[in-house]
């Protein structure tokens, strides 16, 4: 026997459940008057620097129907790259915007709306820019543990061909799943959670 | 950046690999809804950039004086909800064992009764008109944390025929990284349903599920007045900077 590493290990993931809105947006799911306004819910204000920019996401199951019941949360950097974090060491991010947002999909559509910036680029650990991009976060009933992934834009083509992260993608059909496409001031992002158009889904 | 006046030097370092045999995996079949939500195709590694090391602060300005007290923060002036009163507390901690401050908890659940205030439940026991089911609070320097509700009833649920969930408690869970974040759920000491539930049961390790189980805790009760249960949560731990190699000007 050698010595105790002494560490514990992390609290296992359980599934977030159908009523996640009680918890995370309770006036969505008209519960008001415990909280002001569900958190992350607005993410801009008139101050904030960067090019509006509305999200619109769907989650899908392995038939092809949009999850009604699912809680997508983002996080990006601001308009020049910078995170609005304490563990962001390259400077002060813009302090009216901060970042990160959560929205419910629709009980009817499936369709959740984020209004926001497009993100400036943040470098990879090497120093290599990595391109625009937003972490997604994907909770729902069915899904035992939080889906992790990211949205790229269809418009930073030469950013997106010397993203670090794109070009670990083996099966270079799957890239496109990663990257939402432009309609005016709209990016509409699909995500598959399995099937042959199955997004890409990170262990990082 | 850190923040202004703080003394302390945020850490950095990647965070440990989390252990994909220790939660349950995607694809429980037991547990129905699972199973078309399941992605069956290859998780992509690779090591924490910024997008995943960074997350966002919550201060304690955003809380409301009743926001850690479900008991009364949907309650009539005066009136409170029905239920075995009881305290739920502890810390939040790391791989490592050490506390982490500053940390988000939302926890949501069902009232007395096992029934939820959302317009999809159907379930036959009634709603308390005192009893909405939502609180959070932040933990203290230490990773500590504690608030107030009512112990939530187990309830059947269209899965099999005769499923029950154990009472429980939902957490969500926001560490110093995105990377940390965590949904997971509380269940309680001494409940047979536990070992019956297809959700737990997605769990492979008997060890992983008796990490959420908290444990009844007399030395915390109110005498006359609420009961206590421990609920520890482990975030992922950080690896340390000391000899990561870095590239020139970072």
């Amino acid at each position: 026997m050698a010595q105790s590493l002494d560490r514990l290990k992390e609290s296992p993931s359980q599934t977030a459940g159908p009523y996640v809105h009680i918890g995370l947006t309770p006036n969505f799911c008209g519960i008001g008057g415990v909280y002001k306004n569900d958190l992350g819910s607005v993410m801009v204000n008139e101050q904030a620097k960067g090019e509006r920019i509305e999200l619109r996401i769907r989650v899908l199951d392995g038939t092809g129907t949009p999850l009604k019941d699912a809680l997508v949360e983002i996080w990006q950097a601001d308009a020049s790259g910078l995170y609005n974090s304490p563990t962001e060491l390259r400077g002060a991010a813009d302090p009216n915007f901060q970042g990160w947002g959560r929205q419910p999909t629709d009980m009817e559509t499936g369709v959740c709306v984020f209004k926001t910036i497009k993100p400036g680029r943040v470098p990879f650990r090497d120093g290599r820019l990595m391109a625009p991009h937003i972490t997604l976060w994907i909770v729902a009933r069915g899904i035992n543990v939080g889906l992790h992934t990211r949205l790229y834009f269809s418009d930073e083509e030469k950013a997106n061909a010397e993203d670090p992260i794109l070009a670990r993608v083996e099966h270079r059909v799957r890239v496109p799943t990663l990257i939402a496409g432009r309609q005016g001031d709209t990016y509409v992002f699909d995500v598959h959670l399995q099937g042959e158009k199955e997004t890409v889904f990170f262990d990082s | 950046m850190a923040e202004p006046g703080s003394n302390r030097t945020p850490e950095t370092g990647a965070f440990f690999q989390r252990d994909r045999q220790w939660h349950p995996p995607a694809f429980t079949p037991n547990y129905k809804s699972s199973v078309l939500r399941s992605p069956q195709k290859a998780l992509l590694s690779f090591d924490n950039t910024l997008s995943e090391l960074t997350g966002p602060v919550f201060g304690h300005a955003m809380l409301g004086e009743l926001d850690n007290d479900l008991i009364h923060n949907f309650a009539k002036p005066g009136e409170s909800a029905i239920g075995e009163r009881i305290i739920v507390h502890g810390r939040v901690l790391d791989e490592r064992g050490k506390g982490v401050p500053g940390v988000l908890l939302e926890f949501w659940q069902a009232n007395a009764g096992g029934r939820y205030r959302h317009k999809k439940d159907g379930y036959l026991a009634p709603l308390d008109p005192n009893f909405g089911g939502c609180g959070r609070t932040i933990t203290g320097e230490d990773g500590s944390y504690a608030f107030r509700t009512v112990r939530p009833g187990p309830y059947p649920w269209p899965n099999g025929p005769n499923d029950w969930r154990p009472a429980h408690i939902h957490f969500s869970v926001f560490g110093h990284g995105f990377a940390q974040r965590l949904i997971t759920q509380m269940y309680f000491e001494g409940d047979p349903l536990i070992w019956r539930c297809p959700i737990v049961g997605g769990i492979r390790d008997k060890a992983a599920v008796e990490a959420l189980i908290a444990a009844l805790d007399m030395q915390s009760t109110i005498p006359m007045d609420a009961l206590a249960y421990k609920f520890d949560i482990v975030l992922r731990g950080r690896r340390s900077t000391l000899f990561e190699n870095r590239p020139e000007g970072n």
